[in-house]
Parts: structure tokens; sequence; C-alpha cells
């Protein structure tokens, strides 16, 4: 058996992150997606829409990350075929991200005064172009510094898939532990790597804010 | 079998609300204290916390102090981790809070003659909270549903029993879904929990 230099840990982890990237942003993008049309739903007249949305947010929002990883992996194998760890991952974070980024935007749309809308309907605009050209534009504006900040919560939410098995950055912390016996080292370097991906984010979101 | 799960996740969750509260009222004060050293404590604190995983903090805190010195059971390391997480959330909530109360304020209450720490408790405190009532209850929610993940450490509390009910029963949907439920029901209440404390807790704002 070969020996792990601290130096060797440190390069491991940080090959390893490149999973944690790769699952975010996936993630990030498909959730940003379904996020888009949930808030769609969330703000649209037609009351059935409203409330599908609405009670879609709040399930996700009150099960924990872990649960809907572990129910993507281990509970959807009832459907018959075997799921990959990389499918339900995906799978998993993307429901996450989607009902929070969709409750975010559906938040930064309510906050554009109602003036507005009636402004655009007077202008005989239709309920599409009253969205897409008044009320979306400024509410963009207003959602970019909470979708960042969200980011960071959906990289620090995707160490939970290495409770199903997805190799990433907290998963091969583990498994490097199991082979040098040097749990607060690598833990250490662990955070540490996170801390790198996440902080930036994090300064940058509240930059945002300012602006 | 799932009852005693519960009961660990409500015993867990509380018990680091309440400490986490205590280190986050403390940490804001260090925030706000105007003392350079303390300060940056307080704000390395809660960005190293915020910045990384739980996950990883409470791998750290079981295995890694473990292996340092101290002896901690599941219990203990899923507490204080927790407590750490949830603290330096709090902090920032509270001294986003503390923030929002306006210097008059502590004025009136120096000239109405009271002590420095009645100040803090009755002029800045109080309303602080009242004014972030909101963020801190979701916050809450929040530990809740962050307390399944120290099932990754074998503290029995919710989710680990459903994944040894699990590998029992191989009923895997099954369990799954009965603990979404759970914790569906778990977070809903609270919040309607923390909607009707609301009133009767803030009665006071309405005359600041």
């Amino acid at each position: 058996m070969r020996d792990f230099s601290h130096l060797d840990i440190v390069f491991a982890l940080l090959w390893a992150a490149r999973w944690t990237l790769m699952l975010s942003a996936v993630a990030f993008i498909c959730g940003g997606v379904a996020g888009f049309l949930l808030m769609l739903m969330r703000i649209s007249p037609i009351r059935p829409l409203k409330y599908i949305s609405w009670a879609y947010l709040e399930i996700v929002q009150g099960t924990p990350l872990l649960l809907q990883f572990l129910l993507a992996f281990l509970g959807l194998s009832i459907l018959g075929s075997d799921i990959s760890p990389w499918m339900s991952a995906t799978l998993a974070l993307t429901t996450f991200t989607s009902a929070f980024l969709g409750d975010i935007w559906r938040g930064s749309v309510e906050s554009i005064p109602s003036g507005q809308w009636e402004a655009a309907r007077a202008l005989s605009l239709n309920y599409f172009q009253q969205l897409g050209l008044v009320i979306l534009p400024q509410a963009v504006r207003r959602s970019i510094s909470p979708t960042v900040g969200f980011l960071a919560q959906v990289i620090k939410g995707t160490s939970l898939a290495s409770a199903i098995g997805f190799v990433e950055l907290a998963r091969s912390a583990t498994n490097i532990t199991n082979v040098t016996f040097e749990p607060a080292f690598v833990y250490l370097v662990t955070a540490v790597v996170y801390f790198g991906i996440c902080f930036p984010i994090s300064v940058a979101s509240r930059k945002l804010e300012k602006t | 079998m799932l009852l005693s799960g519960v009961w660990l996740t409500l015993q867990l969750s509380s018990l680091a609300i309440i400490f986490g509260l205590a280190v986050g009222i403390v940490g804001a004060l260090c925030r706000t204290s105007g003392n350079r050293f303390l300060g940056t404590v307080s704000a390395a604190y809660v960005e190293a916390i915020r910045n990384t995983p739980f996950l990883v903090q409470l791998l750290f805190i079981f295995f890694g102090i473990s292996s340092l010195g101290p002896r901690l059971d599941s219990g203990q390391a899923a507490l204080l981790a927790l407590t750490i997480n949830f603290g330096a959330y709090a902090t920032e909530i509270i001294r986003a809070g503390v923030q929002s109360i306006e210097q008059s304020q502590i004025e009136a209450g120096m000239s109405l003659g009271l002590t420095r720490p009645q100040i803090f408790r009755l002029v800045i405190l109080k309303p602080a909270i009242a004014n972030i009532y909101p963020a801190l209850t979701s916050q809450m929610v929040l530990l809740l549903l962050l307390s399944s993940v120290v099932s990754q450490i074998s503290a029995k509390e919710l989710t680990y029993v459903g994944n040894f009910l699990r590998s029992r029963s191989f009923r895997d949907f099954e369990v799954y879904f009965t603990l979404a439920i759970i914790y569906v029901v778990l977070a809903l209440s609270f919040k309607l929990l923390a909607h009707l404390c609301h009133k009767r807790l803030f009665k006071f704002m309405r005359y600041i």
C-alpha cells in the first residue's frame, strides 16, 4: 500500500471538487428552468396552476435535502429500473433548486408595484407582453443578488449527494480518511476547498445587492 | 420507532435553537461592540460556517475532534455541530436586527436612566428580535430539516430510524415517503406555531 503525503491529499480533494462543481452547474441550470416555470405558475391568474405550484414549493421546502436524495436514489428504484447515483443526485438537487429559485423569483416579481402591471395593461399589452416587457426586466434586476447567493446553497447542498454514493468532494474526503486515518486534516482541507468556492460567490452576492 | 426518531429530532433541534440563539446574541454583541478584535472573530466565524457545508462541519467535529483528543459520542457531536451552525446564521440575523434599531432609541433609553444592560435587553434586543422574527423562524425550520444530516454519523434521529427501517423491510419508497410526510408536517406546524406566537409575543411593537 502506498502512503499519502499531505500534498497528495490536498490535490486529490481539489481534483474531486470537479464533480461538486459539475453537479452544482447542472442542477442550477435545470433547476433554474423548472423554477422559472414554477414562478410563472405561481403568479398566473389561473387558480389550479397557482395551487399546484404553491403545494410543490411547500412540500419541497418542508423536506430535508438529504431525504430528497434518498428518495430519488432508493425510493425511485420502486419504478423498476436501476437509477444511477449521478442521475438521482441531479434529479434531487434540481427539485430542491427549482423550489427555492421559484420562490425567490416569485418574491422579486411580487415586489414590483402593481401600478406597473396596470400601466402595462393601459398600454393594451397582453398578459405575456406585460410580463415579458414590463415586469420581468425589472424583477430580474432585483433577483440577481439572492439568486447568486442561492448558488452557494446549491454548492453546499451537493455535499449531501455523498449519502447516496455519488463521489464528490465530501465523499472523497470520507474515502481518503478511511485510508489515511487523518480525519481532522482531511475534513479541514475539504472545508477550505468548499470555502474557497462559496466565499467569492457570497461576496459577489453582497456586492450585487448594493448596486 | 419513528416516534422515537421524531422525539430525538425535536430534542436536537430545540436544544440547538436555544444554544444557537445564545451564541447568536453573543456573536451579534461582539460584532456591534465596536471592538475590532471581537468584531473580526465574530465575522470570521459567520463566514466560515456559512460558506462550508453542514455535512463537512459535522464530520470534522465528529471524526476530526475525536481523533485529536476529547471523545464525543454521535449525539453530542450532532448537537455541537447543529449549535455552531445555527449560531452563525443567528449571529448574522440578529446583527441585522440590532443594526435596524435607531440611535435615537438608545439615546431615549439613556435619558430614561436605564443601565447599559437594561438598554441592551429592553431597547435593543427585544425590538430587534421583533424585526427579524420572520427571518429567524424560517432559519429554525431550515435547522429542523438540516438535523436530518446528523443521521450520517449515526445519531438516532428521524432519518436514521428511517434508514434502519428500510434496511430491515427493503420497502425503500414507502419508508422515505412516510419520512417526507413527517418532515413536512413538522415544518408546517412549526411555521403555524411561529405565526400564532408572533402576535402574542410582539404586542408591544404597536407602541414603537
